[in-house]
C-alpha cells in the first residue's frame, strides 16, 4: 500500500511539498500563510523541523488541542491518587475528562485515593454572578468531612474562575491554615490561558513548586534513609501501567526509585523528589519545567530517556547508568541481557508481519518522536509526525535524533489537513487519539490511539515492548481491513466527502 | 520474567505476578499510605447510615454527577441537520472534550469546531474569533449550515452571537444568505438536555422566525405532517430509526427533527463521511407547517415545545417511551393526531412484547432496582419496571429538578410495585452510593460510571443510559417501542440469569441450583 517504500526520497520530498501546497490552497489568505509556518518536510541534517510550533490555534478550522486544565487537571496534577482534585467550575470539563486517561494506581478509591472520582463545585448561574470563594470554603469543608483521609486537594480552575476574579489563593491559604497546615493547591489552569494543554503542564508544574516544595522543608529530616541510588521517575503517567514497566527495570538495574511523577504518585512522593540524586524525565514537554527547578534549586541532575523499544531502552539504561558507579552501569548490562531473549523473540515473530509498513503519528507530549524507535525496531517506518502542543525544543530534538529525511511535518494539524494527507501519502497505520480513530478506520485505515494506547498497554519497557508489537500487528493485520469493499463495488479510494 | 512474545500479557494479567507485585509493595513505604485499618474502618463508616445523612447534607460538593454540560447537548442537536457543523464559540479545550465524548459512546467520528478564544479574547471579546472561525470552517469543511453555540467562557464574558455572527457576515467570512443559527447555551445553567433543547429551538427559530431579521418569518400553512424530536439519547442510533419505521408502518408523513441516527452511525467502506443523514434544511424551514410536534423527551424540550406551540402547532411530549403502556400511549397518540388506523403489524409486536414479559416475568417481579440517567430516560425505565412487576426503589437524576421529581412520584404512586420508591433530583452517584449502601436493591440501572457503584456495592450494573463507554454497540439497537422493549427486557434479564448462575455454581455447595433451564 505504501508509496515511501517504491519512492525515491526525492520523490517524496516533493510529493510531501507538493502536498502542502495542495492543503493550503483551502484556507483563506491569511489562514492559508499563518498554517504554512506549521507544516514542513524534514530536511536531513537540519536542527530543528522547519515549523513553527506552540502558537494559538486558528480559530475554526478543528484543531486536535485541548486546554490548560487539560494539561494540569487531566495530565499533571490528576494522576496523584491521594489528593482530591476538584474541578473547579461547571460540570462539564470534569465530566468529560473522568477516568478517561487511564491513570493505572493502587489504593482504595473513595477512601485513601481518589483518581477515578469526578470532584466538582458545579457552578451554577449564582456562582458565577455573585463569585465562588465561598462555594470553595464550603466544597472544602465538606471535602474534608467525607473523606477524611486525603492526604491534600488541588483547585484546578476552569474557564470562569479567572474571569470573575475569584480568589482561590486566600481559600486555599485560610482553609490550609485552619486545618493545621494541610496541603491545599490552588492551581489557576484556566482553559482559556495559554494556547494548548502545554501551558497547562507549566502551571500544574509552577504550583508543585510554588504550593509543595516551598512549603515543605526538603532539608528536613527525611521519611526514609536515602541511598547513592535513589532516583526519581518524572513525567511518566502510568497509562495502562508504564510507570510500572519502567520501575521495574530502574530497580533491577539497582537504582531505587523514590517518587512517581504522577501516574500511581503520591504527595510523599512529590515532597520527597528533592532528596533524589538525579531525576529520570520521560515526557519531557510536561515536566521539565520542575526538573530545570531541581537542578537550580536543589542541584539535582535531570536525564531525558526513552522507554519504548528495545534500542531506545538499551540506549537510556546506559545514559542513565553513565550517572552511577560501575555497580549500577553493570546492572544496566544485566537487565538489557536479561530481556534480549524476550526482545528477540518479540522481533522474530512480528517483525516479519510488519517490515516495511508505513506510519504516520499525531500524537501530544514525547511521543511525535519517542515511539519512533520502537516501530523501527519492529521494521516500521513513521513518514509523518506531528505534535498536538509541542515547543521549538521539541520539534529540535526530534530532528536531531528520530525522524528521516523527507519526513512529513505538521505541528498543530487539524482534521482537513490530517486527513488529507492521509488520503495521498496512504500509511499502512495511523497513530493518534480518540478524535482521529474513526475517521481513519472509515476510510480503512488501520489505526491505534496513542494517548490511551486504545485500552490496552503498558507501553513502556521491555513487558511494554511486547504488547506494542502486538497491537500493532493486530491493528495492521487484521482481516477487517480487506473487506471495507464489497466485492461488487469497485476498489474504494479514501476520500473527503467534506472537503471536495 | 512473565512475559513472552508466544503468550503476550497486557495490563489484564501482567501486573499480578510476583514480580510487579513485590515491586509495589515496596513502593508503599514512599507512599506515606495510611494505615490499613484506618482504611478499612473508614471504608465501613461510609457504608453507614451516619455517613449517608453527613452525605446527604452536603450543599457545595459534588461528586460523580451524572450530568454533563449545555454544549454537549447543542453538538449533539446540531450534527442532526443536514451537512451541519457544530461551532463552539469560546476555548477550544471544550470541543476536544465534546468530540472525545460522543465518539467514546457512540465509536464514531465527531466533528465540530471552536473559535478557539484565548486571554486576548477574555479582555477584547472573541469577535475577530468569531469571523476569522467561520471563514475558515466555511472553506475548510463546505458545510451547509454552521450551528453555534457557546461555552461558558463566551458566556461569562458576555459575547453577543446575534451581533458577532451579523458582524462576521458583513465581513464576508460566510455569504449572507448562509445560515448561522445558534443559541447561547452556559455551562452553569442546566445540563446537556438544556443544551440540547436551546440548539434545537435556536435552529428552528432561524428558520421560522426569519433568519435573525435577514429573512421574512414564514407563515404557516398546516400540512398533515408531524414533527418528532428525540432529545438527548445515547440509543438515538436505534431510536430514532425504529421511530421512522413505525411512523412509515402507520403511514405518517413525518420529519424527524435532528435526526443525527446516520452520522452516528456510518459505514466503514472506505469513505469517510464528515456529513451523513439529518434533517434537510428545507424540512427544518417546512416543519413549521406540520400539524403537530411530538417530543420523545419533556425535559430535552421545555424551550423548544412552547416555542413550536406558539407557531400554532398541536404538541405533545413523552417520556422516553419503554415498554408496552408508554408505546400504546405514542401509537395512540400518534393515531389521533394523524388520523391513521394503528396497523395490525404493531398490535402483533405488542402481542409479542407482552409475551415475553408473560415468558419471563417470574424472575422480574419483585426484584428491586435503583435507577438514575438523565430525568426522561429515568422516567422510562421506571415506567417500563413498573409494567414488570418489578420495585423501582431509588430513582436518582442529577439533572432531574422539581418538576422532574412531583411527576415520577405521581408515576410511582399509580403503582402498587412504586410505593416503596424514592425519588432524588439534583443528587449524585455519592449520593447513590449511601442509598445502595444502606437501602440494597438487587440491581442498579445506569450509564458506564455505575460499574464504580457496582464495585463497591455489589450491586449488578445494567447498562442503559449515557454515556456507556465499556459495552459496544447497543446504541444500534432501539429501545424505545415494542421492539424497544424487548431489547430492554433482555438487557435485564440477561443479568439476572447471569448472576442466578453466578450465585449457583460452586461446585458441591450451591450447584443443585445451577439449573440448565430457567
Amino acid at each position: 500500500m505504501s508509496l515511501a517504500t517504491t519512492q525515491s526520497i526525492a520523490d517524496i520530498r516533493a510529493r510531501n511539498k507538493q502536498l502542502i501546497e495542495e492543503v493550503l490552497k483551502v484556507y483563506p489568505e491569511k489562514t492559508a500563510k499563518r498554517r504554512a509556518k506549521h507544516l514542513n518536510v524534514h530536511q536531513a541534517g537540519k536542527s530543528d523541523c522547519g515549523v513553527k510550533s506552540n502558537i494559538k490555534s486558528i480559530p475554526g478550522v478543528m484543531t486536535i488541542r485541548g486546554c490548560a486544565y487539560a494539561g494540569s487537571k487531566g495530565v499533571v496534577w490528576g494522576p496523584i491518587k491521594d489528593m482530591v482534585h476538584i474541578s473547579h467550575g461547571p460540570v462539564g470539563c470534569g465530566q468529560y475528562s473522568w477516568g478517561s486517561r487511564r491513570n493505572y494506581y493502587v489504593g482504595t478509591t473513595g477512601i485513601d485515593s481518589f483518581v477515578t472520582l469526578q470532584f466538582t463545585s458545579d457552578f451554577q448561574e449564582k456562582d458565577i454572578v455573585f463569585g465562588g470563594d465561598k462555594k470553595l470554603v464550603k466544597v472544602l469543608d465538606e471535602i474534608q468531612e467525607l473523606f477524611p483521609l486525603n492526604n491534600g486537594i488541588t483547585i484546578q480552575s476552569e474557564c470562569p474562575i479567572g474571569l470573575i476574579g475569584d480568589d482561590i489563593e486566600a481559600v486555599s491559604r485560610a482553609k490550609s491554615k485552619e486545618y493545621g497546615g494541610k496541603t491545599i493547591v490552588p492551581v489557576r489552569c484556566e482553559g482559556f490561558r495559554g494556547v494548548s494543554q502545554s501551558l497547562g503542564h507549566h502551571i500544574a508544574n509552577d504550583a508543585v513548586r510554588d504550593w509543595i516544595f516551598d512549603k515543605f522543608a526538603p532539608d528536613g529530616a527525611p521519611k526514609f534513609e536515602p541511598t547513592p541510588y535513589d532516583v526519581a521517575i518524572i513525567g511518566d503517567y502510568n497509562i495502562g501501567g508504564d510507570a510500572w514497566s519502567s520501575r521495574i527495570l530502574l530497580e533491577e538495574m539497582g537504582l531505587r526509585v523514590i517518587a512517581q511523577w504522577s501516574g500511581d504518585g503520591s504527595l510523599a512522593e512529590l515532597e520527597a523528589t528533592p532528596k533524589a540524586k538525579l531525576n529520570l524525565l520521560h515526557c519531557y514537554r510536561s515536566m521539565n519545567y520542575i526538573s530545570r527547578h531541581m537542578e537550580e534549586k536543589f542541584g539535582i541532575p535531570w536525564c531525558e530517556y526513552n522507554f519504548f523499544g528495545p534500542s531506545k531502552i538499551a540506549e537510556s539504561l546506559r545514559k542513565i547508568a553513565a550517572y552511577f558507579d560501575d555497580k549500577i552501569k553493570e546492572g544496566a548490562e544485566r537487565v538489557i541481557e536479561k530481556y534480549q531473549p524476550l526482545v528477540n523473540a518479540v522481533v522474530a515473530k512480528y517483525r516479519p508481519r510488519l517490515q516495511g509498513r508505513t506510519v504516520m503519528l499525531y500524537v501530544g507530549g514525547l511521543r511525535p518522536r519517542h515511539v519512533i524507535g520502537a516501530y523501527e525496531d519492529l521494521g516500521m517506518e513513521v513518514v509523518g509526525t506531528g505534535y498536538e502542543f509541542g515547543h521549538n525544543d521539541d520539534y529540535q530534538r526530534t530532528a536531531q535524533n528520530y525522524v528521516k529525511d523527507s519526513t512529513l511535518i505538521y505541528d498543530d494539524v487539524n482534521g482537513y489537513e490530517f486527513e488529507r494527507f492521509v488520503e495521498k501519502i496512504k500509511p499502512d497505520l495511523i497513530g493518534s487519539g480518540i478524535k482521529e480513530k474513526y475517521v481513519f478506520q472509515k476510510m480503512g485505515v488501520p489505526f491505534r490511539q496513542m494517548h490511551s494506547w486504545d485500552y490496552s498497554g503498558p507501553y513502556h519497557g521491555y513487558d511494554g515492548f511486547a504488547i506494542f508489537a502486538r497491537d500493532m500487528d493486530m491493528a495492521v493485520n487484521s482481516p477487517v481491513w480487506k473487506k471495507t469493499k464489497a466485492p461488487w463495488k469497485e476498489t474504494p479510494r479514501a476520500k473527503l466527502l467534506a472537503a471536495e | 520474567m512473565a512475559q513472552s512474545a508466544e503468550h503476550v500479557l497486557d495490563h489484564l494479567e501482567l501486573f499480578r505476578g510476583p514480580e510487579y507485585q513485590q515491586m509495589l509493595d515496596k513502593k508503599k513505604m514512599f507512599e506515606d499510605p495510611r494505615e490499613p485499618a484506618e482504611v478499612e474502618r473508614i471504608k465501613e463508616w461510609t457504608k453507614t447510615p451516619e455517613y449517608r445523612e453527613k452525605n446527604f447534607a452536603r450543599e457545595a460538593l459534588t461528586v460523580n454527577p451524572a450530568k454533563a454540560c449545555q454544549p454537549l447537548g447543542a453538538v449533539f442537536a446540531s450534527v442532526g441537520f443536514e451537512g451541519t457543523l457544530p461551532f463552539v464559540h469560546g476555548s477550544q479545550g471544550c470541543v476536544a472534550y465534546y468530540r472525545s465524548h460522543l465518539s467514546r459512546h457512540f465509536k464514531e467520528p465527531s466533528s465540530c469546531v471552536s473559535s478557539s478564544m484565548t486571554e486576548d479574547a477574555a479582555v477584547f471579546g472573541g469577535l475577530n474569533n468569531m469571523i476569522d472561525g467561520l471563514a475558515n470552517s466555511y472553506n475548510m469543511y463546505k458545510p451547509k449550515m454552521i450551528a453555534v453555540s457557546t461555552t461558558c467562557m463566551a458566556e461569562v464574558i458576555g459575547d453577543d452571537l446575534n451581533a458577532f455572527i451579523k458582524t462576521s457576515k458583513e465581513k464576508g467570512s460566510v455569504p449572507a444568505e448562509f445560515d448561522v443559527p445558534f443559541a447561547h447555551t452556559p455551562a452553569f445553567v442546566g445540563s446537556h438536555v438544556t443544551g440540547y433543547d436551546n440548539a434545537l429551538k435556536g435552529i428552528l427559530e432561524h428558520f421560522w422566525d426569519g433568519k435573525a431579521g435577514t429573512a421574512p418569518k414564514l407563515d404557516r400553512r398546516p400540512n398533515q405532517a408531524i414533527n418528532i424530536i428525540g432529545g438527548f439519547d445515547g440509543y438515538t442510533v436505534g431510536n430514532l430509526r425504529e421511530i421512522k419505521r413505525i411512523l412509515e408502518l402507520m403511514g405518517i408523513q413525518h420529519t424527524i427533527l435532528a435526526d443525527n441516527s446516520e452520522v452516528f452511525d456510518t459505514p466503514t467502506d472506505g469513505e469517510f463521511r464528515m456529513y451523513d443523514g439529518g434533517t434537510t434544511l428545507e424540512d427544518a424551514a417546512n416543519a413549521i407547517h406540520a400539524k403537530a410536534t411530538i417530543s420523545m423527551q419533556e425535559w430535552c424540550t421545555e424551550k423548544t415545545l412552547p416555542f413550536v406551540a406558539e407557531h400554532g402547532q398541536d404538541v405533545v411530549s413523552f417520556n422516553y417511551p419503554i415498554g408496552i403502556s408508554a408505546t400504546d400511549d405514542l401509537l395512540v397518540a400518534l393515531s389521533r393526531i394523524a388520523g391513521k388506523d394503528i396497523p395490525e403489524q404493531l398490535a402483533r409486536e405488542r402481542g409479542r412484547l407482552v409475551d415475553a414479559i408473560a415468558d419471563s416475568s417470574a424472575h422480574i417481579h419483585g426484584k428491586k432496582f435503583a435507577i438514575y440517567g438523565d430525568p426522561d430516560l429515568c422516567y422510562g425505565v421506571a415506567a417500563f419496571l413498573l409494567e414488570l412487576g418489578a420495585e423501582p426503589t431509588h430513582v436518582l437524576s442529577t439533572n432531574g429538578n422539581k418538576a422532574w421529581q412531583t411527576k415520577m412520584a405521581a408515576l410511582l404512586a399509580s403503582s402498587p410495585f412504586g410505593q416503596g420508591c424514592q425519588v432524588y433530583p439534583g443528587r449524585d452517584l455519592w449520593h447513590m452510593r449511601s442509598l445502595l449502601f444502606t437501602e440494597p436493591v438487587d440491581f442498579l440501572i445506569g450509564n458506564t460510571y455505575g460499574k464504580y457503584l457496582e464495585r463497591d456495592t455489589g450491586t449488578p450494573l445494567i447498562r442503559i443510559g449515557f454515556p456507556v463507554f465499556d459495552r459496544h454497540h447497543h446504541h444500534r439497537s432501539p429501545i424505545w417501542g415494542y421492539q424497544g422493549g424487548l431489547n430492554v427486557l433482555v438487557k435485564i434479564l440477561d443479568k439476572i440469569f447471569d448472576e442466578i448462575d453466578k450465585k449457583t455454581n460452586l461446585l458441591g455447595k450451591t450447584d443443585y441450583s445451577f439449573d440448565i433451564i430457567r
